[in-house]
């Protein structure tokens, strides 16, 4: 975390915060100033941060839904193709035919919840870009406790007006814990 | 709001969900200890010695059966389910209530179920895998088990989709596949704080591959929540469905005493039923051996309760409808499978069961028993058992006596059915064992949730008057601070 890092060098600028109220007080100050890659690194989800850091919301639940409807028709299809239209079997004088539908309703049902199910947990994974053992902001100052009792405010170089000066200043000037450079170079481990 | 004589069954206001003097640090650092701690403490250590070799038991009798065969147990004809089937169902009921507690309080907004969420879908796990191995080794040739599954064979066979052994198959595996996904979903934010707070090099990478570089973005959260939430959706309807698919197993039959139309809301609430029983069993000994009172409160005793007398309830009135129905219908085989699970060779299952599963549980109906650990556990295991006597009545007291006389015979079982039951209990208890070892036991971040709530409203469940807000922030105080008595400000966000 030198300061005499270059622009160009930089990750980020993260300042520490104390409580989520602070940190959402912050998050929309810096919004109105004008700075855009705003993120934020907290130990539990706070509502109305992202809106806060402006950010869009997720388009997971339609991904969810997609795969749910493939899950569906999977069941649907494996059943049909399987007991009607590839071998039929005479069980107890039960229809081979669209009339077995009923008792085609639970593995359909269960296929649904399956393919939903991994959809979610896989597609959040996917659209979060995890697994991903190493990041850049890991390296800030006291980073540790993001995931115990700190809660951190960054604007990062994504930024097409990033400057590390003007960031710093404003983020000093919101009194967090601390304020930290964050750089691209990563150290020798 | 305090008595002027101190009640300690006294439910008010105070009774908060999370109680304590906690902050963000203290309260993750009472969570992880017991997995970062590298001491083992000695009852720990008993319990895996004990529950190791219980389900060391276990393996040798998988073993003994594999090479042997079904003949080892106490199964003929025309009793060809007994234990096996009523511990395979009896195990699913138990895995259940983890999956209502994490999903269906979810969807509900039932702030109390956060601190035992964890452990409970742990034990769904663990009771999951336990019922797996039923239905897998008793078909006699385990090892074509993969035949279940739908898959294009040399034999040109497909799998038969109009038996619920099927549904079966179908609904047990995405449930298993579920619960492991939910449950390790909502694990990978307190991986990452392991990982933050482990002092050795290899814990923290392992932790730190498990929980695949969780940091806690704020779109990461928001993407998480969002899966989260979709995930506990999903897992309501799947877990009616599953043990309604169980219930199938028996329903879709003609025996007399299975082909019940009441069977898949019965077993439902039933499973829902021994499932809390099992968790009160698991939670009253690892909040008092653990110091976490200050996490499952009187409160979460008395609302588990509440859920076990309810659904108590709703089992006792599909015992009455069984009886009654079968004695209605005026249909011959209907009315003596009846007389003789009362009177029959098996009366004293039947009779016990009805002491286990209605009488003893109309206790809670007293708060002071609802309220106090030491009555919950004991009316934890009555029901425990009381549920086991359930799925044994209903599989082989109808098996044993059904339509055709010169069929009848008894059911007596052999020593390696009851070691496959009891060596299953072992290793249940060994897993959960391990995971409190290894894993945190309650979801610490779930509960740095519910503790900013609670700093934010000021009083929560009305224990603390904190202020309206934060405090600023003050110089870090060293250490955690101790549990102070109740009503002093809560230290806000601070060290």
């Amino acid at each position: 975390m030198s300061h005499a890092a270059t622009t160009s060098s930089v990750y980020a600028v993260l300042a520490e915060f104390e409580n989520p109220t602070e940190l959402l007080d912050a998050a929309n100050k810096t919004r109105e100033a004008g700075f855009h890659g705003l993120e934020a690194y907290t130990p539990f989800p706070v509502h109305g941060l992202t809106e806060a850091l402006g950010h869009p919301r997720t388009k997971l639940p339609w991904l969810v839904f997609v795969g749910g409807l493939t899950g569906t028709c999977t069941g649907f299809f494996m059943q049909l193709w399987m007991q009607t239209l590839d071998y039929p079997v005479n069980i107890g004088g039960r229809p081979t035919d669209w009339g077995s539908l009923p008792s085609w309703i639970v593995v359909m049902f269960e296929c649904t919840v399956l393919f939903a199910a991994f959809t979610a947990v896989f597609g959040m994974l996917a659209l979060n870009g995890l697994p991903k053992p190493y990041h850049p902001v890991f390296e800030a100052k006291n980073f540790a406790e993001a995931s115990r009792s700190r809660f951190f405010l960054s604007i990062e170089s994504t930024d097409p007006h990033f400057d590390v000066a003007k960031a710093e200043a404003h983020l000093q000037a919101l009194s967090p814990r601390s304020v930290s450079v964050v750089s691209t170079e990563q150290d020798s481990a | 709001m305090a008595a002027l004589t101190p009640n300690p069954y006294a439910y008010d206001a105070g009774d908060a969900v999370l109680g304590g003097n906690h902050t963000y640090g203290s309260l993750t650092d009472k969570i992880s200890r017991p997995v970062l701690d590298p001491t083992i403490r000695p009852g720990w250590a008993l319990g895996i010695l004990i529950s190791g070799s219980v389900a060391g038991l276990l393996f040798v009798t998988i073993i003994y059966l594999v090479f042997t065969g079904i003949g080892i147990w106490g199964n003929n004809q025309p009793i060809g389910w007994a234990f096996d089937i009523t511990n395979f169902v009896w195990w699913i009921g138990i895995g259940h209530a983890g999956t209502l507690i994490s999903a269906i309080l979810l969807l509900f907004k039932q702030e109390w179920r956060t601190s035992i969420n964890r452990f409970a879908e742990a034990m769904t796990i663990f009771a999951v895998a336990c019922a797996g191995l039923f239905p897998l080794l008793h078909t006699g040739r385990p090892w074509l088990a993969y035949w279940m599954l739908p898959y294009p064979n040399t034999m040109w066979m497909w799998p038969q989709f109009r038996s619920p052994l099927m549904w079966d198959v179908f609904a047990v595996s995405t449930y298993a596949s579920v619960s492991f996904l939910f449950w390790y979903t909502g694990l990978i934010p307190d991986l990452a704080t392991l990982r933050d707070q482990a002092k050795k090099i290899w814990t923290k990478r392992i932790y730190g591959l498990m929980s695949f570089g969780w940091r806690g973005s704020a779109m990461h959260w928001q993407r998480y929540e969002t899966a989260y939430l979709l995930l506990a959706g999903l897992s309501t309807p799947l877990v009616l469905s599953v043990h309604s698919v169980v219930s199938f197993d028996f329903a879709v039959s003609v025996v007399p005493g299975w082909h019940v139309t009441i069977f898949p809301p019965y077993f439902v609430a039933g499973a829902i039923f021994s499932g809390f029983a099992m968790v009160l069993t698991l939670a009253i000994p690892i909040r008092k051996w653990y110091g976490m009172e200050d996490f499952i409160t009187n409160r979460h005793l008395d609302n588990m309760a509440k859920v076990m007398l309810a659904t108590g309830l709703i089992v006792a009135f599909g015992y009455a409808m069984e009886a009654f129905i079968s004695f209605y219908s005026g249909n011959t085989y209907e009315v003596y499978m009846i007389k003789n699970r009362m009177t029959g060779p098996y009366w004293w299952s039947y009779w016990c069961l009805l002491l286990c599963n209605i009488l003893i549980p109309q206790l809670l109906w007293i708060p002071g028993i609802r309220r106090s650990a030491g009555w919950l556990f004991f009316l934890s295991i009555v029901v425990n058992i009381g549920m086991w006597l359930e799925r044994f009545v209903i599989i082989v007291t109808s098996l044993h006596r059904d339509f055709l006389p010169s069929s009848w015979s008894m059911f007596t079982p052999t020593f390696w059915d009851f070691s496959m039951y009891f060596g299953t209990i072992g290793f249940f208890f060994f897993n959960m064992l391990m995971f409190i070892k290894v894993l945190p036991m309650i979801s610490a971040f779930e509960m740095r949730e519910l503790l900013s709530k609670k700093l934010r409203h000021g009083h929560y469940g009305g224990g603390h008057h904190g202020g309206g807000g934060h405090t600023a922030p003050s110089p870090a105080t060293s250490g955690a601070p101790a549990h102070g008595p109740v009503g002093t400000e809560p230290a806000g966000g601070a060290l």
